[in-house]
């Protein structure tokens, strides 16, 4: 499979902190790939040189193999890269429908006057749902919402912008284990339209089954990788917690 | 005995935040109400019903019909706030500029300029303030109350500047005549309201200028993310609010008669007691242009009903301002109890 995303060497300083020290990450297309750390360990700068919101003191990014300058999070979702924050960053006194539309709104002139078409947004809110498999109901206000029905939204919200590569921070944090799971399969039918997808975590059990790959960042640096079918999972679990806590170098 | 007479059935009761079966029909009815709390409505009757007992006058048509001229004036005004508090804003600066723009046109007119011309320019200061407001809100991220608190004291300052702190009397026929004039029964100035109100309350729901004004006030964050324009939008909804407190405050002058520098202080109380009681909340994200208008008619009706009833105008002050505090403390409640579920 050929690569979408590469990082290559990419450092970050913040004055004298270094952040991150020459990572190198290459994500495939419709690879879901899972980022673990622990806390301050480095994974969240990396998103958000990879959302545009920082641009790497040293080191390159390659879409497709030409390298890109990401100066906004504007630039990166035109590039196709999609980020779903761990608030979710939703209206939640706007309903399901609105939110999905919020920036993109369609509309329908009526001489001089230009008229939000509620009808038709409602109409394709709920074809959007309903290819993803979500019951909700278009009209919903969103804070009356569960956790999950949130997340749900906002991927699907994410998924309007047809990206390449879904950022998802911290997404199972609000969730229980039942909602994890329809979360996980949500994924994996991502992975099916050709949607690459990147979990950030730093609880790693959340989310073994549905990556193909996860990395693990310590320090600033990515110290490993893991291929969780490639072992039995209480195998995994151990190189995981020897990575994240530095206890040994993997045997792999 | 006169709090009594004004107070506690005109709030909202705790017994409507109850939980269980009543909480979903209230809350159920609220939605078909669109967004108006159902207590206002009762309230809004029980006032009517209880002042009409106590005083012969309440019901007389020139009484109603002097309610409808204050009211349509501070309603036009509210209309603009509604916009702002909806979007997460707030407007303290309306009576100012209510005040500013009568000043001027009188001025104007005074000086030979024609009507239309002298309102136009009215109009134009009003817009400039908001678009003082809405940069200084949006841009410079300053504090709402503390930009409109400013400005509510430049423009109110320039006011008196301008004629030297007297007030100025209109002598053009039309500006006049349209305070007193009617159209089949109803009052020029409240025809002005409803045009207000129906254009506002359709655009609203309907427009993406209400749509972000909603989605703003629910979320700057979100929306700004979802790559909306949120400074822009804020100059909006704060142009629009001063524009409009300038039509309000030329219809003011037009129902007495002459512009003054001191017009329409304190208004704001009425304004933002109005749109609070309509059930806009100050958190932003909520609130509807017909919930205003219930508000407005129960500020009317208590103000006026007050003064009937023989409330001395400074026990008034005092029952509006523990209206507007119940109101905002309802509010919160309602919000908390939304939360937890």
């Amino acid at each position: 499979m050929a690569a979408l995303l590469q990082l290559e060497d990419v450092s970050k300083n913040f004055g004298p902190v270094v952040a991150l020290r020459d990572v190198s990450l290459s994500i495939d297309e419709a690879e879901a790939v899972g980022l673990i750390g622990d806390n301050g360990a480095g994974k969240s700068t990396l998103v958000k040189i990879l959302s545009g919101v920082y641009a790497p003191t040293s080191g390159r990014l390659r879409l497709d193999g030409q390298t890109v300058d990401f100066h906004s999070p504007l630039d990166a979702r035109r590039s196709g890269i999609e980020m779903i924050y761990q608030d979710l960053a939703l209206c939640n006194d706007l309903d399901v429908s609105a939110n999905i539309f919020l920036g993109r709104e369609l509309r329908r002139r009526f001489g001089l006057v230009s008229l939000l078409d509620r009808v038709g947004m409602a109409a394709e809110t709920a074809r959007i749902l309903d290819e993803l498999g979500i019951s909700i109901t278009p009209d919903r206000e969103v804070g009356s919402l569960s956790g999950g029905e949130r997340q749900m939204v906002a991927v699907a919200r994410a998924l309007q912008f047809q990206p390449r590569l879904l950022l998802m921070d911290e997404p199972t944090a609000a969730l229980s284990a039942e909602k994890i799971r329809v979360l996980l399969a949500l994924v994996d039918g991502l992975k099916n339209r050709g949607v690459s997808v990147l979990l950030i975590s730093h609880r790693f059990t959340d989310i073994l089954h549905v990556c193909d790959r996860i990395v693990v960042v310590r320090q600033g640096a990515i110290v490993g990788e893991v291929q969780p079918h490639a072992q039995p999972p209480e195998h995994t679990m151990a190189l995981m917690h020897a990575l994240m806590t530095g206890d040994r170098t993997p045997d792999a | 005995m006169s709090q009594e007479s004004a107070g506690p059935e005109a709030v909202p009761t705790p017994t409507a935040i109850a939980s269980g079966p009543r909480a979903r029909l209230s809350a159920a009815m609220e939605r078909r109400l669109g967004g108006v709390n159902p207590g206002l409505l009762v309230a809004l009757v029980v006032r009517f019903i209880g002042l009409s007992i106590f005083s012969p006058y309440f019901f007389a048509s020139q009484n109603l019909l002097n309610i409808g001229r204050a009211m349509a004036i501070v309603g036009i005004a509210s209309v603009g706030e509604t916009i702002v508090i909806i979007s997460g804003g707030f407007d303290l600066s309306v009576g100012s500029v209510m005040a500013a723009s009568g000043m001027i046109s009188a001025f104007l007119i005074g000086a030979g300029v024609p009507l239309p011309a002298a309102f136009a320019a009215s109009i134009g200061v009003g817009i400039g303030v908001g678009l003082l407001n809405g940069a200084i809100i949006g841009y410079a991220r300053i504090n709402p109350l503390i930009t409109t608190l400013a400005t509510l004291s430049i423009v109110r300052g320039l006011s008196y500047v301008l004629s030297g702190g007297r007030e100025i009397v209109v002598d053009n026929e039309t500006w006049v005549n349209f305070g007193t004039d009617t159209f089949l029964f109803i009052p020029y100035i409240v025809l002005v309201l409803l045009a207000t109100f129906l254009v506002a309350g359709l655009a609203m729901p309907r427009t993406l200028f209400g749509r972000y004004a909603y989605a703003i006030g629910s979320s700057a964050r979100a929306s700004r993310l979802a790559g909306v324009a949120v400074n822009r939008w804020r100059l909006a909804f704060y142009v629009s609010c001063a524009g409009l407190a300038a039509v309000a405050g030329l219809v003011a002058v037009s129902r007495i008669g002459y512009a003054q520098p001191s017009a329409n202080a304190g208004i704001e109380l009425d304004v933002i007691t109005a749109v609070i009681l309509g059930g806009a909340s100050l958190n932003g994200g909520r609130g509807t242009i017909l919930g205003t208008l219930v508000g407005i008619a129960l500020i009317g009706v208590i103000n006026n009903g007050l003064t009937l009833v023989g409330v001395p105008a400074y026990w008034q002050l005092v029952v509006k301002g523990s209206i507007l505090l119940a109101a905002v403390v309802y509010d919160e409640l309602r919000r908390a109890r939304q939360d937890e579920s």
